[in-house]
Parts: structure tokens; C-alpha cells; sequence
């Protein structure tokens, strides 16, 4: 990496950040902006834990169920990959109350992004697991253990090194996505960021504001998986076999 | 001017002026002295390691030289002059003399999505602007001097290795350069295939006028070919001299080491 | 299952018309993320660290980013500069700028690809960056790319209801449209997403049938 550059960039960079926050306008927007994107992180975490719960249920069921099973999670994955989160957002969103089924937005949110990336997830899960060397799976069949044990003991906590950088990045994703919410009126960080810019046409301003917000927050997912992978890694040659 | 029956002028068509290659700590070339004349046929030897390649490359300009100068046919490569010192070349300048200059490396380095003829004409077409027909003509006629006449519209990975190392030879004479470097050009071919690039070789320094500087493991080849052999050693030339004296008579304990290994290697 | 036959047969020719701006949008907005995208990943391989730094800060930027306040950025700020964009203009340029810069990583992958010979011939042949790139480089980068490609079109087409937030009237905006003056939503959405499921599986068997194509042809 050329040294030079890179410093003059950061530099400018960082002061570029500094009038951002000297911006009157910044104070004012701040405390909006700051309970909005409280609620797009907590999105993003609830949808993160159900995405991955449900990648891990549809990639075993997907590997290891009987038929029925192993159709019921193709058919997730197809469905919610073949669709995109809007689509299914909106479904979900407008369709369901009249099937009886009514839900709080958030809730609704939650349930539809955890799904859509959990959908993605599956094959992140499942691509990991099959890249466990299958020595591993031999010598826990020689040990006499159930397939479930072998998983569950031996092979799955080697899969989840390697899922780290992959699973990163579908957090980002549904970090993004989580913007998509803003239109089933939830009040994210994006729906106050249109709500504001409505109201005061200071869109360069807001709209700069909220997307060093989501940049902030998606390093700090980052630097998360990074500690993770490391601490995951511990004690593990790491490269290939 | 000089009268008609005067000599050509003395100087050399390369001249490695104390010419250093770094790389990180290692110094890969050490304050290199090495005058080649125009129509010299040059064979390098030497073990892995020893610079030989490197040589090759920053003629090439592959690669940039931490100090000292090379020279082409009188006028600095890796330098312009100007106000009367020598400032590092700019790209413009590199380009207009490289153009002297062809190489032949040891993978070929053939363009796997063109025919050999375009291959071939691909460099005259669009850097010396010549024609498209007068281009094909001449990529032909070349490819025809190497052996290769009827394989015109083959793709590379329809050819031998030795049919490939051929046109890639075609390939860099289709640029009219002035001095032709091979890089260990047989040495990626499977032992039977060796002969006919040789061969080929050896038709071009019988005839054409070229300055031929070449880095090889064919002793044989060198002592019959070169005019000159350099045996490199630790960034150095350790030893040099005519075939029959440095193959014959090595002065250097060093060289008959290097010598003795190798054949019996072979 | 509560469906109305008969409302579905009414709506689907409006949906139909629909489809048309989608994939209007598809097209446009694709076809300027394949090109700036190509653009971006020489920037960003350039030596020079002042071009190729800002090029990479730029697309990490745009890349983590949402698009759809990407979306509202483009379509609100250059009012403020005076000129009104409509907003499928608006749209397409979002969606291709976000999307041009993941089709960058795509041809970033490929150059890397190439191996370091092909360069070194083009330069002992004292060929131009230019003619390096367009003649040796780039036709080889591209074919083993296309399948990675095929894959960000279809992710693009399945975002465009995004679009819809700006009111550009493809399938998702009038779909809610139909949901709202019938005040039945079934229908119209699923509709929607059926279309969208049916599109995407069959372009991905397509992308896989020209992966196994070009594994036939090149490949070494």
C-alpha cells in the first residue's frame, strides 16, 4: 500500500468527519437520528439471532433430515432467497392480517429479515460443514459416536471458524436491509432520516449523517467477527488442509 | 560523418553501468559491470539465485534498478537526460526505447485468446501502426521462418510447448527489435522438444544481425552458439569469456564447481 | 385458502404493464453497473496511490451502505442543484452505482486472475496500458466472470421494488397501489412475489447452464 496517499486520504477523510459534526444542523438532527438508529440495531440484532438459528435448522435439515424434512427446507431457502426482503417484508407486512394473523411491526420486521438471511445462511452453514475434512467424521466414527454427536462435538465447532467471515457479511446485509423496514412505518434510522429531510430539505446534510451512522455500525460488526474469528480460532492451525 | 571505410563505432549496444538490484535486504545484483556489442551473441549460466534472470528483466524494463545505469545503443534506458544529469525515465521514455528490445520467456506468455497470428500481429498492429494486411503478411512470413507456417489460425493451447516457445519467437522478432533476450527458453519444454526451438535460435543468429543475450541451462548449446559466455555468481559475473575457454579451461573454482554439477546432471 | 379468482384475473394485466417498467429498470440500471463497474476496478488497480485509494474508500462506502437511502440521497440532492431527475432516472442511477461497485469486486476477482506472463509479454511487446488492457487483459477477464455477474443481475431485478419507495411505478409500487384502492393486498403481493420466485429460479438454472458452457469451451 502506498504509504502517502493513504495518510493525505485518511487525513482528509477524518477532517471531512469533523465538519460534518461542526454542522449546526448535526446537533439538531442528532437525537432523532441517535433513537432511530437504536431501533435499526435492534432489528439487526433480533435478525441476526433468528437468521441464525434458522440457517442451522434448514442446512442440517437440508444435509441430514429424512425427505419430507429435507423438502420442507429447500423450499425456505428457495422461497426466501427467490424473493427479495422487500417483497417479503411487504407480504408479510400486508398480507397476513388477512389470514387473522396480526402482528406488531417490529415483530414483523424482525421475523422477515431473520428469515430472508437465515435463508442465505443455510448455504453458508452447509458450504462450511462440508469443508470439514472427513478424516474428522472417520475418526468420530471410529470413536462409536452418533452422527448427531460427531455433529454437534466435532464438526460443527470446526464449521464455525470457518463460517465467520461469510456470516459477517450477511449481517451487513441485513444491517442494510434493516432500512427497508422504514417503509412498513417503523421508525429506523432511515424512516427518521426521510422523515427529517421532509420536513427540513436538508438532505445532503441528514442523509450524510445516516450513512456514516451505518457505516459505524457496520464496523463494528466487522471488528465483532474479527475478535470472534479469532477467539473462535484459538488452539486451531489455521489454512488449508 | 564517418567515411564509408572507417569502422563502425566502438560502442556497445548494452552496457550495464554498476547496475544494483535490491530486493527488501537482499541484493540481488551487485554493482554489475557488463558491455554487450551490437551482433554479440551473449549465453549466461549460472546457478538459481545468482541474478541471471534479473539481468534479462531490467533490460526488459520488468523490473526498475535501485542504482547505476543501463545503456542501449548509446543512449540511457533507465534514464533521460536532463539539463545535462541523469533523471529516472518516465514511462514515455521507457516505451520509446523499449522498442528495441524483445524477450522471450520461459512460459511463453502467449495470448491464449488470440490465433498465432494474431498473436503475432497484435504488438505491430497497434504500437508500430502498421497495417492490418502488411501486419498479417509479415506475422505469416515469420511464423513460416519458425516452422509454423500451416498452424497460422492454431490457438495456443492447440500447440506443443515447442510450437508455442516458436511463436512466441515470431512474436517478439515481429517487432524488428535490435537485441533479443531469452529467458531460459527451454527450460518449461519436455526434453524432446527442446531441439526445435534451438534450431530455431540458431537460424536467427546465422541470419539476422541481431544482439542475442540469453539465459540457459543448454551448455551444449552455449558453447556452440555464443560468442561470449558470463557465469554469474552472487549477484556478480564471477567469470567470463569465450566458449571453448570458459567450458574448457575455467579459471574460477567457482565456475568448474557450477560446471561439474551440471553435468553430472545431465 | 381465502383467494378471489376473479379479482386476480382483473389485476394482472395492470400488473403485467407493470413488469414492463421493472424490467425497463432491470436492464438500464445493470447495464450501468456492468460498465461503471468495470471502470471502478481499473481505477482501482491504477498505481497511482491518489486515484486508486479514493476509488477503494469509495466503493467500500457505497458497498456498506443501504441502497435505499442511497436511493432517496440521489433522488432528493440533485434537486438542490437544480436539476430535477425523474424517478426512474434517480432509480437506475442508485441502483447502478450501488450495484456497480459489488460488480467491481466481481471484475477486480477476474483482473487478479490474470497471470502476471500476460502483463510481462504486453510490456516486452511495448504494448500501451490502453491496448494492454483492451486487447490481452479484459477479453480474457471477462468469460470466466459471467456466471458472478449473471448473479448481481438477478439480485438487482429482484431490488427494484425498491424503487417504489420513489414512487417509480413498476411491480411493487402498483401492486400496494391495486392493495390499497381494493383494499385486499393478497392477491396483488403474491402475485408479485410469485413472479419474482419463478423469474429468479429460472435465470439461475440459465447462469447455471452457462457456467457448464464456458467450463466446456475455456478452462485449461
Amino acid at each position: 500500500m502506498p504509504l502517502r496517499p493513504l495518510v493525505v486520504c485518511a487525513i482528509i477523510a477524518f477532517t471531512a468527519g469533523l465538519v460534518v459534526a461542526s454542522f449546526a444542523g448535526f446537533r439538531e438532527f442528532l437525537p432523532g437520528l441517535l433513537e432511530g438508529a437504536l431501533v435499526t440495531v435492534e432489528i439487526t440484532i433480533g435478525g441476526s439471532i433468528l437468521a441464525v438459528v434458522m440457517a442451522f435448522v434448514a442446512a442440517i435439515a437440508k444435509m441430514y433430515g429424512p425427505r419430507p424434512v429435507r423438502w420442507l427446507a429447500v423450499t425456505y431457502i428457495e422461497v426466501f432467497r427467490g424473493t427479495s426482503a422487500l417483497v417479503q417484508l411487504f407480504w408479510l407486512f400486508f398480507v397476513l392480517p388477512h389470514f387473522g394473523i396480526l402482528l406488531e411491526p417490529l415483530t414483523v420486521a424482525i421475523l422477515t429479515l431473520g428469515l430472508n438471511v437465515g435463508a442465505y445462511g443455510a448455504e453458508v452453514v452447509r458450504g462450511a460443514i462440508s469443508s470439514v475434512h472427513r478424516g474428522q467424521w472417520e475418526a468420530a466414527t471410529a470413536l462409536n459416536m452418533s452422527r448427531m454427536r460427531a455433529l454437534r462435538r466435532i464438526i460443527v465447532p470446526q464449521a464455525v471458524v470457518r463460517m465467520i467471515p461469510p456470516w459477517g457479511n450477511l449481517f451487513i446485509e441485513l444491517l442494510k436491509a434493516t432500512s427497508l423496514v422504514s417503509l412498513i412505518t417503523i421508525s429506523d434510522l432511515a424512516f427518521k432520516a426521510q422523515q427529517m429531510n421532509q420536513t427540513t430539505f436538508r438532505t445532503i446534510e441528514i442523509f450524510s449523517i445516516v450513512l456514516v451512522f451505518y457505516l459505524a455500525i457496520a464496523s463494528v460488526i466487522t471488528v465483532a467477527m474479527r475478535t470472534l474469528e479469532d477467539r473462535a480460532a484459538r488452539g486451531m492451525a489455521r489454512g488449508r488442509t | 560523418m564517418n567515411a564509408p571505410d572507417t569502422p563502425p563505432p566502438a560502442e556497445p549496444m548494452v552496457r550495464f553501468d554498476s547496475v544494483t538490484k535490491r530486493y527488501g535486504a537482499l541484493t540481488v545484483l551487485d554493482s554489475l559491470d557488463l558491455d554487450v556489442a551490437a551482433g554479440e551473441k551473449v549465453a549466461i549460466i549460472g546457478p538459481s539465485g545468482s541474478g541471471k534472470t534479473t539481468v534479462l528483466r531490467m533490460l526488459m524494463t520488468l523490473e526498475r534498478i535501485n542504482d547505476g545505469v543501463i545503456w542501449v545503443e548509446g543512449e540511457p534506458l533507465t534514464h533521460v537526460k536532463r539539463n545535462g544529469d541523469l533523471v529516472p525515465a518516465d514511462e514515455r521514455h521507457l516505451r520509446r526505447v523499449r522498442g528495441k528490445i524483445g524477450m522471450v520467456f520461459q512460459h511463453f506468455n502467449l495470448f491464449p485468446h488470440m490465433t498465432a497470428l494474431k498473436n503475432c500481429m497484435e504488438a505491430p498492429c497497434t504500437v508500430l501502426k502498421m497495417p492490418k494486411k502488411q501486419a498479417e503478411a509479415r506475422a505469416a512470413e515469420l511464423l513460416a521462418m519458425v516452422g509454423l507456417g500451416d498452424k497460422l489460425q492454431h490457438f495456443p493451447s492447440q500447440l506443443s510447448g515447442g510450437q508455442q516457445q516458436r511463436v512466441a519467437i515470431a512474436r517478439a522478432l515481429a517487432m524488428r527489435p535490435k537485441i533479443m533476450l531469452f529467458d531460459e527458453v527451454t527450460s518449461a519444454l519436455d526434453p524432446e522438444l527442446v531441439g526445435e526451438v534451438l534450431n530455431v535460435i540458431r537460424k536467427l543468429g546465422a541470419e539476422h544481425d541481431l544482439t542475442m543475450l540469453m539465459v540457459t541451462h543448454q551448455m551444449g548449446f552455449a558453447k556452440e552458439f555464443a560468442d561470449r559466455v558470463c557465469f554469474f555468481f552472487g549477484g556478480k559475473i564471477c567469470e567470463e569469456g569465450p566458449p571453448e575457454q570458459l567450458f574448457g579451461a575455467p579459471e574460477n573454482e567457482r565456475t568448474r564447481q557450477f560446471l561439474s554439477a551440471v553435468l553430472e546432471a545431465t | 385458502m381465502i383467494w378471489d379468482w376473479e379479482y386476480t384475473w382483473e389485476i394482472l394485466p395492470v400488473l403485467a404493464k407493470a413488469s414492463i417498467v421493472t424490467v425497463e429498470a432491470t436492464v438500464l440500471g445493470f447495464a450501468l453497473a456492468a460498465t461503471l463497474g468495470l471502470l471502478l476496478a481499473i481505477l482501482r488497480m491504477s498505481k497511482s496511490g491518489w486515484i486508486a485509494i479514493p476509488t477503494a474508500g469509495f466503493i467500500e462506502f457505497i458497498r456498506s451502505t443501504p441502497l435505499l437511502i442511497q436511493i432517496f440521497f440521489v433522488f432528493f440532492v440533485f434537486p438542490e442543484f437544480g436539476v430535477t431527475l425523474s424517478a426512474m432516472t434517480a432509480g437506475v442511477l442508485a441502483i447502478g452505482l450501488h450495484y456497480g461497485t459489488y460488480c467491481s469486486e466481481v471484475y477486480r476477482a477476474g483482473l487478479g486472475n490474470i497471470p502476471r506472463g500476460q502483463w510481462e509479454a504486453s510490456t516486452a511487446l511495448n504494448l500501451s496500458g490502453y491496448h494492454t488492457f483492451r486487447d490481452v487483459i479484459i477479453p480474457q477477464a471477462i468469460p470466466p466472470v459471467v456466471p458472478a455477474l449473471g448473479n448481481y443481475l438477478v439480485a438487482l431485478f429482484k431490488e427494484t421494488p425498491l424503487l417504489s419507495a420513489i414512487a417509480v411505478l413498476e411491480l411493487m409500487q402498483t401492486a400496494k397501489i391495486l392493495g390499497s384502492e381494493n383494499f385486499r393486498y393478497t392477491e396483488p403481493i403474491t402475485l408479485v412475489g410469485v413472479f419474482f420466485l419463478v423469474f429468479s429460479l429460472i435465470t439461475a438454472a440459465g447462469i447455471r447452464q452457462v457456467e457448464r458452457w464456458l467450463g466446456r469451451r475455456g478452462g485449461s
